[in-house]
């Protein structure tokens, strides 16, 4: 073998041998490589939250392959950058499934690109995880989602301040777009059903990025200032939520006086920001770096030494995606194909540790069991945990609280359906909203 | 019987000896009592926590109030090796045992770890304080300390402690602060005539803990004329506040006219002396509040001036940038307004794009000076925030120092001639092209400043400009191209008409709004509202 690469090497030229030879290579991995597809915005608005994403996943297929692969076979990786475009995202997932003919993707952030991408992976029969947290009333045959449901943050938090720090007023305060307008529909029905009244339940709406808080948070102070205990749901989207608790520090409320808990402020965006203004304010995640097991001490060494950067943190989609991904190798390892249809069925029942010391376990309607953990915002950025649920949640497509999607259910095993209508007992099927 | 004897007798003897034991060993055991607790704190549960502040403060220690305050501001800090010990930063870097208050070399304590508390924890030790801080030196902290009070509500205990301390009070906003307390707590009295006085003592009080029991007391109290004299009291509350919201509103609006004065006030001289639909000025102002980071990064030992040095350098960054952008693209498409635009805005998305190449796509965090936060307290009911002000003065400076420069420079004359006659200034010798490029860099050099502004209010990311390049080109065309005094006239109108919409049609609506009311104002005043006059206005 070496004698006859010797020769090849005298008989031609040095750089056409290369070339030749990388040829061959990049030929032989295209037979046997499985591929995945990593639908993350890498550049415009997204880019922020994506992009951390993306390496996340280049480090876990480095990892599987470092154990030897998917049933004999390297992972590859196919980036793609829908640069915060939301129809681009439909495009580019066609182009994954269509032509890179990709077995998985992983990808998307916010809800709106995901509803674009939606139909595409279901007329081509792809496979979605999505591993952000987000507003449910969803099911598809072909998405898996990774993230909370509202009842695995959302209403979880809620009890929280109820009970443990006896909140009477309530203010919902959101960016104004799709996730935050459904949660917060979701959380005043939940309100009201625990006898909350109308005028204890603010809520408040603003535009993308806004930076002038003065009389929101002075509104809020006083409707605060009732003498019942206050407490403040925000699901503020990243870049507004700077100005937005700087003005709640510089006005003078305090956490004490007025917490604030956030669905959508992680690690990696209290990074970006000096969190002495934050400091006591709360989010509820199903992941927080500062979780102390093993899994995730092990995940936070091998993403700082991945990414290079000391100073990097880890956060509640990041660990989403860990979750999705080996969720996805014990499918195909189970199916021993990674043919979509196979893997579908494969998947649902799958086990696998998440990172705070618990096992998660993709349910019928494709979404997985969490625990919920509320942490407290400290000086550095990272969280306390103040309390979690006892144990696992499981995910609801359909929240309890709203009309119309009450009695909905979804089950892809026993109904083969993703809103299976309780009372009238038919498959509403696309026509639902 | 003798049983009974025996056990009164056993009595005795063990309370004589509780009595006489603190009294021999109280001096020379307390201090390390103390230090226990305070080791304590660096272990265990949050709830463990919580008791051994309450410990702590039981002691009365002399060192007492400075570890309960340490541990509030997070500087209470714990070493990681075992044994664990307890020591306050009081400086970067420099550390004090908590116990005694000796101090220790950082070197020697290896790393060290914050000790975590949670909210339940900071409120206690806020309440804690406020009793330790009523007799304070300053006049401040017994002010926060009585104000403190009111919010966790007044027991009869502290009532007593109040009246003490008021007699002995010299302070009359701290004695003033005192009489509300008590007052409140008098509320809950039994005595109807000792209600009836604390409901006039607190007529006009603007403490917002006041207005709940007051209207209570007017609807439920048992007598009429308490009812009647709560009512009043409330009356002359409410109206007070309106007042002072009213103020508030109008503050705040000039608050938002002051950032959309600083943002557009660059694109004033761009667009409205040069003529240049520059896309990419939302850019320049990002350059000025990343060069606010960088500056902070370089000297992170000097967060308090750092903004002193970042406004001059960031007017000379993004203006260079500015000139870079003049010189490389724009002179070559001047009277192309269609192409400038598109040419500007790819160098806008350039611009971002770099920014995330360069500082990656997080937001990069730029700490707040410490007299940048906080706010100036007026009553209870109106306080402004120290930012908000400091950015209001600032943009006026900013705009009378550029007006000064127009008006009253060679280089403010050289602009003017060429923006009104471009031909005529050549003749007489001017470098009309030379202008050109300093006039645009003054005006990339002003947004840079404006980006030194906003990064003391919102996030430093690449993302920065787009937010504010809508409402700059707003102001710009509402205030009439070309007329500076009409840029700040209407940053201020948009703003504080802004701020009065908001209330009642929420923030998105107010936006949309705004924008409906400009164009119906552009159909009937197409210059804006300070139009050029003369043979200039005439193209």
């Amino acid at each position: 073998m070496k004698l006859k690469k010797l020769l090849k090497t005298i008989g031609v030229l040095g750089a056409s041998c290369t070339l030749a030879l990388s040829s061959i290579t990049a030929n032989a991995q295209e037979d046997d490589t499985i591929k995945v597809g990593v639908l993350h915005s890498l550049s415009g608005t997204m880019a922020i939250s994506e992009t951390t994403l993306k390496d996340t996943m280049l480090m876990l297929i480095e990892e599987q392959n470092k154990k030897g692969g998917l049933l004999g076979k390297k992972l590859e990786p196919v980036v793609v950058d829908p640069a915060s475009n939301w129809p681009l995202f439909a495009e580019k997932t066609r182009e994954l499934l269509a032509q890179e003919k990709v077995d998985a993707i992983f990808g998307c952030w916010t809800s709106v690109s995901r509803k674009s991408v939606l139909p595409v992976v279901e007329e081509l029969n792809g496979l979605l995880f999505y591993p952000v947290q987000y507003e449910g009333e969803e099911s598809s045959r072909n998405v898996f989602y990774t993230g909370a449901a509202p009842n695995q943050q959302a209403i979880p938090a809620v009890d929280y301040l109820m009970n443990e720090l006896e909140v009477k007023r309530w203010v919902l305060a959101g960016t104004d777009y799709v996730y935050p307008r459904t949660t917060n529909k979701i959380l005043a029905a939940y309100l009201k059903a625990k006898g909350v009244a109308d005028e204890d339940i603010m809520i408040n709406y603003t535009p993308f990025g806004h930076s002038d808080w003065q009389n929101i948070v002075s509104d809020i102070k006083r409707f605060g200032s009732s003498g019942k205990k206050t407490a403040v749901v925000s699901t503020i989207n990243g870049d507004a939520n700077v100005p937005f608790y700087r003005e709640l520090g510089n006005q003078g409320i305090s956490a004490e006086d007025i917490p604030v808990v956030a669905f959508s402020v992680g690690e990696e965006e209290l990074s970006g920001i000096d969190a002495k203004p934050l400091v006591g304010h709360m989010a509820a995640w199903n992941y927080f770096m500062s979780v102390d097991t093993d899994e995730n001490n092990a995940f936070i060494d091998q993403w700082l030494a991945f990414i290079g950067d000391e100073d990097r943190v880890t956060n509640d989609p990041m660990e989403a995606h860990y979750i999705g991904f080996n969720m996805w190798v014990k499918a195909v390892e189970k199916a021993g194909t990674t043919d979509s249809d196979a893997v579908i069925d494969a998947i649902v029942g799958v086990e696998v540790p998440n990172l705070t010391g618990g096992t998660s376990k993709m349910l019928p309607n494709h979404h997985i069991t969490k625990p919920v953990l509320l942490g407290e915002i400290q000086e550095d950025g990272q969280f306390l945990t103040v309390w979690e649920t006892d144990g696992l949640v499981a995910g609801d497509a359909w929240s309890d609280y709203l009309e119309g999607s009450k009695d909905l259910k979804s089950d892809w095993v026993s109904l083969n359906c993703g809103n299976y209508n309780t009372k009238t007992k038919k498959c509403v099927g696309a026509t639902a909203e | 019987m003798a049983l009974l004897k025996k056990s009164v007798c056993l009595w005795i003897a063990l309370a004589a000896c509780l009595i006489a034991l603190p009294c021999a060993y109280a001096q020379p055991q307390e201090p390390d009592e103390f230090a226990t607790l305070v080791d304590e704190l660096a272990t265990g549960s949050l709830s463990k926590r919580g008791k051994t502040v309450d410990a702590i403060a039981a002691t009365g220690h002399e060192r007492a109030q400075a570890v309960l305050h340490a541990l509030l501001q997070g500087s209470l800090q714990t070493t990681r090796s075992t044994p664990k010990q307890v020591v306050i930063e009081t400086t970067n870097d420099v550390y004090v045992l908590a116990a005694n208050g000796e101090s220790v070399a950082a070197k020697a304590l290896g790393r060290t770890k914050r000790i975590p508390i949670h909210n339940k924890l900071r409120s206690q030790i806020k309440t804690l304080m406020a009793q330790m801080n009523l007799s304070a030196v300053d006049a401040g902290v017994r002010q926060r300390a009585v104000e403190q009070m009111i919010s966790d509500g007044v027991d009869s205990d502290s009532i007593e402690l109040l009246q003490t301390l008021q007699s002995k009070e010299s302070n009359t906003d701290v004695r003033d602060a005192m009489t509300a307390a008590i007052a409140l707590a008098q509320l809950e009295s039994s005595s109807a005539e000792t209600r009836l006085t604390a409901v006039k003592i607190l007529r006009g009080s603007l403490y917002p803990e006041v207005r709940g029991p007051l209207e209570a007391i007017a609807k439920h109290d048992s007598e009429r004329s308490i009812r009647v004299e709560a009512q009043r009291s409330l009356d002359s509350i409410d109206g007070k506040l309106k007042m002072f919201r009213l103020g508030e509103n109008i503050f705040f609006g000039l608050s938002l006219g002051s950032v959309l004065l600083l943002s557009a006030i660059g694109l004033a001289i761009t667009f409205g002396v040069m003529g240049v639909i520059n896309m990419a000025h939302g850019e320049l102002m990002m350059i000025g509040a990343y060069t606010t980071w960088v500056i902070q990064q370089a000297f992170p030992n000097h967060i308090e001036y750092s903004l002193f040095m970042a406004i001059p350098a960031a007017f000379v960054v993004s203006g260079l940038v500015g000139i870079a952008i003049e010189r490389g693209v724009i002179q070559f498409l001047y009277g192309r307004p269609l192409e400038t635009l598109l040419a500007t805005f790819g160098i806008s998305l350039i611009l971002q794009q770099a920014a995330r190449s360069i500082f990656s796509p997080l937001n990069r965090a730029v700490s707040l000076p410490e007299w940048m936060s906080g706010s100036l307290q007026i009553n209870p009911a109106f306080s402004i925030t120290f930012n908000r002000l400091y950015i209001l003065l600032f943009g006026l400076m900013v705009f009378f120092a550029l007006l000064a420069v127009l008006k009253k420079t060679s280089l403010g004359l050289k602009v003017r001639a060429v923006s009104q006659n471009r031909p005529m200034a050549r003749a007489v010798g001017v470098r009309a092209s030379w202008v050109d490029a300093m006039t645009f860099g003054l005006g990339s050099g002003v947004a840079g400043i404006a980006g030194v502004a906003l990064s003391q209010l919102t996030n430093v990311g690449p993302n920065l400009g787009q937010a504010y390049i809508i409402d700059s080109f707003m102001v710009v065309v509402f205030g009439g191209v070309g007329n500076l005094w009409g840029t700040l006239v209407s940053a201020m109108s948009l703003g504080v008409i802004n701020k009065f919409m908001e209330p009642f049609a929420g923030a998105v609506l107010a936006k949309v709004l705004i924008l409906v009311l400009l164009i119906l104002f552009i159909q009937k005043k197409p210059k804006g509202l300070f139009p050029q006059k003369g043979r200039a206005a005439a193209d």
